[in-house]
């Protein structure tokens, strides 16, 4: 749908009943979904069928915007910009649903948290056709179970995103990027409070600050840092998730960019294959059985099969 | 006889000590701070993630259910056992296990009080964000089941935000890590479904927290208004402008009448409403925000803001009103709390439907609640002796509910589903919605014997109804 009302009256719902349509049910065989196709494509010979976008409504007074799965996220930030809001934690490019496919956060996992805390509520298609809702629309909600949590990172496989309330947040007066060569990255987590991003690449980092521009200013004096046009640039090689105090240990790995505090790890190799405890993967494979019995969402994709390298697919 | 089987086997594998049987204690455990009473045929304190392993294999080999209980302080009666079942005390698993300073987590059993953990890692200069306001006596792990929140989620998120990862026994008796201190571990959010899940898809026996710095700069404010109208849309009117308070807390005129005669915290008791709001930061932007908030206050008719000269004013404001609950003795010996949420720009239109429908069955209400987050928290106050007061206050419970959910919201904030609003879950979801929650459940408990009953109402055929006791809404 084109329409929206930032003032925040429904401009109507996102057409699910279509999409469900498209999807089928249980004998319509096997299906994929693709976003803007930034994190790869259909297997060959599988059916791919695409989410609604559009945004439903943004409620800036709530901090919250519903839009369907197909819709640009740089198209819904720059609509959420123009009212002083954001979604912090959407990674850049592809599409709404794609990004929470996928579950990878933005640089600023940090400060702003991972993507999958941003979602309150899903309408989403399930293996069987039908349009189920997970979640509430409120930004505090412990109503039932939390399906929305299992959505995030689930590649499609458990049913496919088609609406969602996405929680957002103030933009900041003041952002911006610094760099040093001389603090190391412990001695950055503690002297600032809360910042939005630190970056390390084993020599230098860099840190993103946001807030009144006095505070920040006042920081990067007392931490030394030199502003800078952005983060370096990431190897795509690799997303590696590793508890934060082994950033240490990635010394003569190879090239890489660690998030400093939180273990996402840009590296230029693919991450090396974690051992999976057998009880994890039993409970994932029973999760994918109980909402997807035919197995028809998004046929090969493993989720354990070489960690979450958004380049995979 | 399952149960006396069960108990012996309970009795060899913990220590006959921390097996309880007796008629007391039982009863001790037949509920949590709900009304809602059931009934436990055993108690037992294990100390070990083994002696956990062992409590939930021995329940599974007598087919018996079984109850995980942190402090016993939810109202919603999810730690309520049904039938008979062996209730597994966590109490005992209270230590802090590791904190990593640097990277601000740590390790904690789920007996860990919420307030002590905060203690424990204070001279680090760290704190647990979700801080419900029994934080003195709740648990982790029992913030873990309900996903418990508190004032300061507003700006930092729910429980689950907080937790990394969760060792867990299994409904089955088998041990898995879900997720941990890697952010992003391969697989599906094990950890975002257990968050939350009451109980129902095992016990929690070690917990992986975040650790919130604590702010550089506080600044806590109350200002009070000539009606709870001005109050609400004074909330919505400061978020609207782009600033997210750490928290931002609401009382009515009865609550603070209350809660002045119990702290002496100085509250201005003739007004109609007080709005707590504390910004935190670095100390610019605290000051740039708060002026604005006092600004956009008084264009919505604030008669005054009071500005917490020092830490034990702070702290005495907090107090405030963190002792609501306790300060309600004075009015009436006894409440019913309800947890609603509702979008904040209908905070106006539903407390005034709060207030009829409390009047309409001649009953006291008092709110005191997470404003900012649009978590009511009307509290119902009555005296049980009186005749068919129970009726009244059910019936007024109902209808907080649905106008709650009519209006946008959902019918619990941070208090969870339990037994007291399983039933009314249809309202908020169909039955594709309702029949996917289940197939979770079933993911992780296919057996069914981990706190059964709760959450997820009875199929149509309403066979279970049964084993709702007394004092639940059905």
């Amino acid at each position: 749908m084109d329409g929206m009302d930032v003032d925040g009256v429904s401009a109507g719902q996102i057409d699910l009943e279509r999409f469900a349509a498209e999807v089928g049910g249980r004998d319509a065989g096997e299906v994929a979904i693709a976003g803007a196709g930034t994190r790869g494509g259909a297997p060959p010979g599988v059916r791919t069928v695409h989410a609604p976008g559009g945004i439903a409504w943004f409620e800036p007074a709530e901090m919250t915007v519903c839009c369907g799965a197909g819709t640009p996220v740089d198209v819904l930030a720059a609509t959420l910009a123009e009212r002083g809001q954001r979604v912090g934690a959407l990674p850049a490019g592809g599409t709404v649903g794609g990004a929470l496919a996928a579950g990878s956060s933005a640089l600023t996992r940090l400060g702003h948290g991972p993507l999958r805390d941003a979602l309150l509520q899903a309408r989403y298609v399930s293996a069987a056709g039908e349009v189920v809702k997970a979640g509430g629309p409120t930004v505090k909600n412990v109503s039932g179970f939390d399906l929305c949590r299992v959505l995030v990172g689930s590649w499609g496989t458990l049913g496919f995103i088609g609406e969602v309330i996405l929680r957002t947040r103030p933009l900041p007066p003041v952002a911006k990027w610094y760099s040093t060569p001389s603090e190391t990255p412990s001695d950055l987590l503690a002297r600032l409070h809360r910042p939005a991003s630190v970056l390390w690449d084993g020599s230098t980092a860099w840190v993103l600050l946001e807030g009144h521009a006095d505070d920040i200013a006042a920081l990067a004096r007392g931490s030394g840092l030199v502003e800078c046009d952005g983060p370096p640039p990431l190897p795509a090689g690799g997303r590696w998730s590793i508890p934060p105090r082994q950033i240490g240990t990635l010394a003569g790995t190879g090239r890489y960019v660690a998030e400093v505090g939180v273990g996402i790890v840009h590296h230029e190799h693919p991450a090396p294959p974690r051992e999976v405890d057998p009880v994890v993967r039993t409970l994932n494979e029973r999760i994918k059985d109980e909402l997807d019995p035919w197995h028809r969402l998004n046929p090969g994709i493993d989720l354990f099969a070489a960690g979450p390298v958004p380049s995979r697919r | 006889m399952p149960v006396d089987a069960l108990v012996a086997e309970l009795r060899r594998e913990l220590t006959p000590q921390r097996v309880r049987t007796g008629p007391s204690e039982l009863g001790l455990y037949r509920r949590d701070a709900s009304n809602i009473e059931g009934s436990a045929s055993v108690v037992a304190l294990p100390e070990t993630t083994a002696e956990v392993q062992a409590c939930v294999r021995a329940a599974v080999r007598h087919g018996v259910a079984f109850v995980p209980r942190g402090s016993g302080t939810g109202l919603a009666g999810g730690a309520t056992p049904l039938d008979g079942a062996l209730v597994i005390s966590l109490t005992k698993m209270d230590r802090v296990l590791s904190v990593d300073v640097e990277n601000r987590l740590a390790w904690v059993e789920p007996g860990v009080l919420n307030l002590d953990l905060t203690r424990a890692v204070a001279a680090h200069g760290l704190h647990f964000a979700p801080d419900p306001s029994s934080q003195q006596s709740c648990s982790i792990g029992g913030n873990v089941a309900n996903n418990s929140g508190g004032p300061h989620c507003l700006a930092d998120g729910v429980t689950s935000a907080h937790v990394l990862g969760v060792e867990v026994v299994l409904p089955d008796g088998s041990l898995a890590l879900l997720a941990g201190e890697a952010p992003e571990p391969d697989g599906l959010d094990l950890r975002g479904a257990f968050v939350g899940s009451e109980g129902m898809f095992g016990v929690a026996t070690k917990i992986c927290v975040r650790l919130t710095p604590n702010p550089p700069a506080v600044n806590t404010m109350l200002m009070d208004f000539d009606s709870v109208d001005a109050g609400a849309s004074t909330v919505s009117a400061v978020i609207a402008a782009g600033i997210l308070p750490a928290a931002l807390e609401m009382m009515d005129a009865l609550c603070i009448r209350a809660v002045e005669e119990f702290v002496h915290a100085g509250l201005p008791v003739d007004a109609a409403t007080v709005l707590l709001v504390e910004v935190t930061g670095q100390p610019h932007g605290v000051d740039a925000e708060s002026a604005r908030v006092v600004e956009i206050a008084r264009a919505h008719g604030a008669r005054s803001v009071r500005v917490a000269a020092d830490e034990a004013e702070r702290a005495l404001l907090w107090k405030g009103r963190k002792s609501a609950f306790g300060a309600i003795a004075r009015l009436q010996p006894n409440y019913y709390l309800h947890d609603t949420v509702v979008p904040r720009h209908k905070l106006p239109e539903v407390l005034a439907q709060v207030y009829e429908i409390a009047a309409r069955h001649l009953l006291m209400v008092m709110n005191v609640f997470h404003a900012g987050d649009g978590n009511l928290h009307p509290l119902l106050l009555y005296d049980k002796r009186e005749p068919g007061v129970m009726e009244r206050v059910y019936a007024a419970g109902d209808e907080i509910v649905r106008v709650s959910v009519a209006a946008g919201g959902v019918l619990s904030g941070e208090h969870g589903i339990g037994l007291e609003k399983r039933d009314y879950m249809p309202l908020m979801f169909g039955p594709a919605d309702l029949a996917a929650q289940a197939a979770l459940r079933r993911a992780f408990d296919p057996a069914g014997l981990a706190n059964p009953h709760k959450v997820l109402p009875s199929p149509a055929s309403c066979s279970d109804i049964q084993h709702v006791p007394h004092g639940a809404w059905v």
